[in-house]
C-alpha cells in the first residue's frame, strides 16, 4: 500500500465519519415544544387563582387526595402557565393518597378514603387505612393558596362567611364545609373573600356544578328551588335551601355576578367555566335500566305475585281513577331475559289510598344512580327472598332520576350557562370554556385527542375516576387543554398543552 | 488488517430499522456504495447474498469478502394537539457481511458461504412516552447463514441456489394498555423475549449476460416465518388485584421475514465505469397482524398491521479511477408498505430516500479495502395507528414523525 493512497483512505475516513455525526439528525419544521412559541398574550399569569368546587379541587375516586389534587386542573394549567409568565401556584394539599378526613382524630363515613377498583369483583371498593389528614387540628393551613377549589360547594356558598368556621361543622344541618375549614384564612372568611383578596392576576371560575348535581345523585329527593327563593335587598336568602336542592337560576345569577365583579375588582382577567350536564356523567349512564336478568320460571312467579297489583290498576281505570295510559306505563309485566327494574316514581297518581303503591318499571328515559348497581337484586328484608330490591321491591326515588327530575336539571343547567356566557360575553376580559360541549362529546363516541381517546364509559372509558361523577387525572388534563385553548382564543395567547396520556386514569387495586 | 478482521468477527451484530419494515438491506460494502443494486453485478463474493448465480461470473478462483457497518438512526415524534414529543434513542446497529466463493477455473460449478444480517429492528423511545401502549423498546435481530451453489450453463446463464438458515432474537417491550398503572402510579408493561428462534429458506439467483458489457440478474429470497414458541413473557407493575391474571409466563407469536424478489442490470459505460439498476420487490403484505398469544389472562393479544408489498428502486455508479481506487456512488427510493393508518412506532419509517457513497482502495495484490456511507432520510409526515383496541374500541394513536439514519462501514475484499 502506498502512502498515497494511506493520504486518500486518512481523507476519506474522516469526512465520512464527519459527514455521519454533523447534520443528520431529524429535526421539525415547527417543533411544538420550542419555547419561542409559547406567548401569555394580553393576559398576565403572575398570580392565577382558581376558584370553585370539587371539579376546581383535583377531587376524583370520591375523596380529595394528594395525587388527586397534584393532577387539579389549576395545577396542570399552572404549570405550564409557568412558561409564560405564570407564579407560584399553591394548594391546600392534603396529607395523603388515602384522601380520608379525620375530625378530632376520627374518621367520618361521608369523608372516608378514596375509591380503587377491584377487577375481582368489578366493583370500586375504598382503599384500607387511617387517613391522616385532620380538618381543623391546630387551626388552618397557611395561605394564601392559589386553588381555592372546595368540594362540595354550591354558588351561594363560596360567598358565605360561615363556611370556614370549625364551629359550623358540629351545626344540623353543617354550616361549615370541612375542606373549606382546612384553609379558610379565618373563622369568618368567605371563599370568594380569600380569592379575591389575593388580587389575582388571572382567574379560573368554575361553580354552579353542585346546585344541581346534589338534587341529581340523590336521585331528586330534593326540592326545586328555582322561582321560590326570597330575593332581598341585601340579596338572595338561601337559608330555606336542603343540601340536595336545586338552586334558583336566578338566585344563581345574582351571587355569581358578584364572584366576577369582585375576582374582576383588582384588574385581571379570568376564563369561565359552564356546567356540563349531569346526564353525560358515568354516575347516570352505567347501570341500565333493565338490569334484571330472570328465567322463564322466576318471571312467571314474579308475574303472579303482582297481578294483584295489575289487577287493582285495571279497578281503578274501570273507576275512573286512573287513565288507561297510565295503568299501562305502571303495570308490571316480567319474561325470561333482561327485564327493567320496577322503581318508585312519586309523578305517578297516587292511589296508596287504595293500596295500590305508586310505582312502574323503569323505561330507557329513566337514569339509574350508579350506587344503585349494588342495590338492585340485593334483598330489601333478609328474612324474605321476595324482597329484591328492583324486582320484588322497588328502587327508592333516590335510586331513580325520573323524566321529570331530568328536566328540572337540564332548565336549571341551561339557565344557569346562559348567565355564564352572557358575563363572558359581556367582557373582553373573560373567557367563557364550553366543558358542557366536551362532556357532550365524551359521552356520544368520545374525545379523540390524537395520540388517545377518552369516552364516559365507567372504568373503561380512562375520562371519570371511580365515582362516576369526577374526571380522571387523565380528564383534567383534558379539562386543562380545553381551558388553555380559550385562553389563547381569548387572550391571543400561545400555549404549550399537555399530553392527556401522561395522566393516570382508573386506579386498579 | 488485522485488527479490523477481528474487530469485524469479535463483535456481535444489531441493526436498526432504516429499510423498508424492519429489512436492513446493509448486506456488502461495495453494493451499498451504490445504492445497494447489485443482482446484476459480479465484482465480489457479495454475490452469495445478492445473485448466488453471479457466482460463476466472478474473475478470482476464491474470494473472501467480510464487512461491518455502523448504522445509527434517530426517529422524532411530536403531536401539535397534545404536545407530547418524544425522540428515540440512537442506538448503533451493526450489520455483518462475510461471504467466500469458491470458482475453479475450468468448473461450471461455484461454491459460496455467506453470513448475513438481512432484518434488524433496534427502536428505544422513552419508557411510558405517549405511545408506550403500543411501543416502549422493541430490538429484533436476525442472522442468515446461507452455503451456495451456482452452475453455469454457458458464458451468458447461469443459475444458483442457497439454502438459508435464519435465526432470530426479539426482545420487545411495551405498556399492557393506555391506562393500567399499579397502586403506586406505575405503568403496568411487559417484555416479550425470545432467542434462538430458527427457520430455513433459500435464495435462488438467476445471471443472464447477453454480451460482455451487459448483464441481467434476477434474485428470489423465500418468506420465512420465524415461530417463537415458549419464549419469555416478563409482567411488570400490575395492580396486586390483577397479578394472578398477568402472572409471568411464556408466549408464542410468528415474525414474518417476507419474501424478495430482485430484478436488475448492470451495463458498462465504459471500460472503467458501470451503472446498476435494481427494482425490489417485498412482499410485506405477508404481514398482516402482529398476534402474541399469551399462556395466561392476557390471552391473544393482536395487533393489526396489514402491509402492503412494497418496491425499494435503486441506482449506482461505479468508477474505476486508477488501479489503486474505485469510487462508488448510488440513490434508491423506498417505498414504505405501511398503510395509512397502521402507522404503528414499533417500526418508525416513511417513504424514504437514501443517498449513498462508496470507495475500494487496493491495499496489496489481492487485497481492497471497501469503503461505504449511507445516509437515509424521510422528510417529516402525520401518520396515526388507529387500530389499538381498548375496551372494544379503537383508539387512534398519531402525530407527527420524522426519522434519519446514517451508515459507515468497511470491509475487507481478499482474492485468492
Amino acid at each position: 500500500m502506498n502512502s498515497k493512497t494511506i493520504t486518500i483512505s486518512k481523507l476519506l475516513i474522516s469526512s465520512l465519519a464527519g459527514l455521519s455525526l454533523v447534520g443528520c439528525a431529524p429535526e421539525f419544521d415547527n417543533p411544538v415544544d420550542d419555547s419561542s412559541n409559547f406567548d401569555s398574550g394580553s393576559a398576565d399569569f403572575s398570580n392565577y387563582v382558581s376558584v370553585g368546587d370539587s371539579l376546581t379541587a383535583g377531587y376524583a375516586d370520591g375523596a380529595l387526595y394528594k395525587m388527586g389534587q397534584e393532577n387539579s386542573f389549576p395545577n396542570i394549567l399552572a404549570t405550564q402557565l409557568k412558561q409564560v409568565g405564570g407564579g407560584e401556584f399553591k394548594q391546600p394539599l392534603v396529607n395523603d393518597n388515602l384522601g380520608g378526613l379525620l375530625f378530632g382524630g376520627q374518621e367520618n363515613p361521608d369523608f372516608g378514603n378514596r375509591l380503587v377498583f377491584n377487577p375481582q369483583t368489578q366493583s370500586p371498593e375504598p382503599l384500607l387505612g387511617m387517613p391522616t389528614t385532620e380538618v381543623y387540628a391546630n387551626g388552618p393551613l397557611m395561605g394564601p393558596f392559589n386553588n381555592m377549589g372546595v368540594p362540595g360547594a354550591k354558588s351561594f356558598h363560596l360567598a358565605s362567611t360561615d363556611y370556614g368556621n370549625p364551629a359550623g361543622l358540629s351545626a344540623d344541618p353543617a354550616t361549615a364545609n370541612p375542606y373549606y375549614v382546612r384553609f379558610a384564612s379565618s373563622t369568618s372568611a368567605s371563599v370568594i373573600s380569600d380569592a379575591a383578596g389575593q388580587a389575582p392576576t388571572f382567574f379560573t371560575l368554575w361553580i354552579g356544578n353542585n346546585d344541581v348535581l346534589s338534587y341529581a345523585t340523590s336521585g331528586g329527593v330534593g326540592e326545586d328551588q328555582t322561582g321560590v327563593t326570597p330575593i332581598t335587598a341585601a340579596g338572595p336568602d338561601f337559608s330555606d335551601y336542603g343540601s340536595n336542592d336545586i338552586t334558583d337560576p336566578t338566585a344563581f345569577g345574582l351571587v355569581y355576578g358578584s364572584f366576577v365583579n369582585a375576582l374582576t375588582a383588582t384588574g385581571g382577567k379570568g376564563v369561565l367555566i359552564n356546567i356540563p350536564d349531569v346526564s353525560s356523567i358515568p354516575f347516570f349512564t352505567t347501570v341500565p335500566y333493565n338490569a334484571v336478568p330472570l328465567d322463564e320460571t322466576t318471571a312467571t312467579t314474579l308475574n303472579a305475585a303482582y297481578a294483584e297489583y295489575n289487577g287493582g290498576l285495571a279497578q281503578m281505570v274501570t273507576n275512573g281513577l286512573l287513565s288507561q295510559i297510565e295503568a299501562d306505563q305502571r303495570s308490571i309485566s316480567f319474561a325470561a331475559g333482561q327485564n327493567a327494574v320496577v322503581i318508585e316514581d312519586e309523578d305517578l297518581t297516587d292511589l296508596s289510598d287504595f293500596g295500590l303503591p305508586s310505582m312502574r318499571q323503569a323505561t330507557a328515559d329513566d337514569l339509574i344512580v350508579l350506587t344503585a348497581s349494588s342495590k338492585i337484586g340485593a334483598l330489601a328484608d333478609e328474612e324474605d327472598p321476595n324482597s329484591a330490591w328492583g324486582v320484588g321491591v322497588p328502587l327508592e326515588d333516590g335510586d331513580v332520576l325520573v323524566a321529570s327530575e331530568q328536566q328540572a336539571i337540564a332548565t336549571a343547567t341551561a339557565a344557569y350557562n346562559a348567565t355564564i356566557q352572557s358575563f363572558a360575553d359581556n367582557s373582553d376580559e373573560l373567557a367563557l370554556v364550553d366543558v358542557a360541549a366536551l362532556m357532550s362529546q365524551i359521552k356520544d363516541g368520545g374525545f379523540n385527542y390524537g395520540t388517545g381517546a377518552v369516552n364516559a364509559g365507567y372504568v373503561t372509558g380512562n375520562a371519570f375516576s371511580l365515582d362516576g361523577v369526577h374526571p380522571t387525572a387523565r380528564g383534567y388534563a383534558i379539562v386543562a387543554n380545553v381551558v388553555m385553548a380559550a385562553i389563547e382564543n381569548e387572550f391571543g395567547a400561545s400555549l404549550p398543552r399537555v399530553d392527556p396520556n401522561n395522566y393516570t386514569a382508573v386506579l386498579f387495586k | 488488517m488485522k485488527k479490523i478482521i477481528l474487530f469485524t468477527t469479535s463483535l456481535a451484530m444489531a441493526s436498526g430499522a432504516y429499510a423498508g419494515g424492519y429489512r436492513v438491506s446493509i448486506q456488502g460494502q461495495q453494493a451499498l456504495g451504490m445504492g445497494h443494486a447489485g443482482v446484476a453485478m459480479s465484482d465480489s463474493a457479495e454475490t452469495v447474498f445478492f445473485n448466488p448465480a453471479a457466482m460463476t461470473r466472478l474473475e478470482s478462483e476464491q474470494q473472501l469478502t467480510a464487512g461491518i457497518t455502523f448504522l445509527s438512526g434517530e426517529t422524532i415524534f411530536q403531536n401539535e394537539t397534545t404536545g407530547a414529543t418524544a425522540d428515540t434513542d440512537n442506538p448503533i446497529g451493526t450489520p455483518l457481511n462475510v461471504y467466500f466463493v469458491s470458482s475453479p477455473e475450468d468448473d461450471n460449478f461455484a461454491f459460496g458461504l455467506g453470513l448475513y444480517t438481512p432484518y434488524g429492528n433496534s427502536v428505544e423511545w422513552p419508557t411510558d412516552w405517549s405511545g408506550s401502549h403500543l411501543v416502549n423498546n422493541i430490538e429484533l435481530k436476525a442472522i442468515f447463514v446461507q452455503p451456495t451453489l451456482a452452475y453455469k450453463f454457458n458464458d451468458s446463464f447461469s443459475v444458483g441456489f442457497g439454502p438459508a438458515f435464519a435465526s432470530g432474537v426479539v426482545d420487545f417491550n411495551r405498556n399492557l394498555s393506555t391506562s393500567l398503572v399499579d397502586n403506586q402510579g406505575n405503568r403496568s408493561n411487559v417484555t416479550i423475549s425470545a432467542s434462538n428462534v430458527d427457520a430455513w429458506g433459500y435464495n435462488l439467483g438467476f445471471m443472464i449476460t447477453p454480451s460482455q458489457d451487459f448483464s441481467i440478474g434476477i434474485s428470489y429470497r423465500s418468506k420465512i416465518t420465524l415461530e417463537a414458541r415458549g419464549g419469555e413473557a416478563d409482567f411488570e407493575n400490575i395492580p396486586s388485584s390483577l397479578v394472578t391474571v398477568f402472572a409471568d409466563t411464556t408466549f408464542d407469536a410468528d415474525l414474518i421475514l417476507p419474501a424478495e424478489l430482485t430484478i436488475g442490470i448492470a451495463y458498462n459505460l465504459s471500460e472503467n465505469t458501470t451503472i446498476a439498476v435494481d427494482i425490489n420487490q417485498t412482499y410485506w403484505s405477508e404481514y398482516e397482524s402482529l398476534d402474541v398469544q399469551f399462556n395466561n389472562g392476557a390471552g391473544l393479544s393482536s395487533n393489526p398491521r396489514n402491509w402492503e408489498d412494497a418496491s425499494i428502486y435503486r441506482i449506482g455508479v461505479q468508477h474505476q479511477l486508477n488501479e489503486d481506487l474505485t469510487l462508488r456512488a448510488g440513490l434508491y427510493l423506498d417505498k414504505t408498505p405501511i398503510k395509512e393508518g397502521y402507522f404503528a412506532p414499533e417500526t418508525p419509517r416513511n417513504d424514504a430516500t437514501g443517498f449513498t457513497a462508496g470507495a475500494s482502495f487496493k491495499l496489496a495484490e489481492n487485497l481492497d479495502l471497501d469503503l461505504s456511507f449511507l445516509y437515509i432520510t424521510s422528510n417529516e409526515f402525520d401518520a396515526e395507528y388507529d387500530h389499538y383496541n381498548q375496551s372494544g374500541t379503537e383508539v387512534p394513536f398519531g402525530g407527527t414523525y420524522e426519522t434519519t439514519a446514517t451508515s459507515i462501514g468497511a470491509g475487507i475484499n481478499y482474492k485468492f
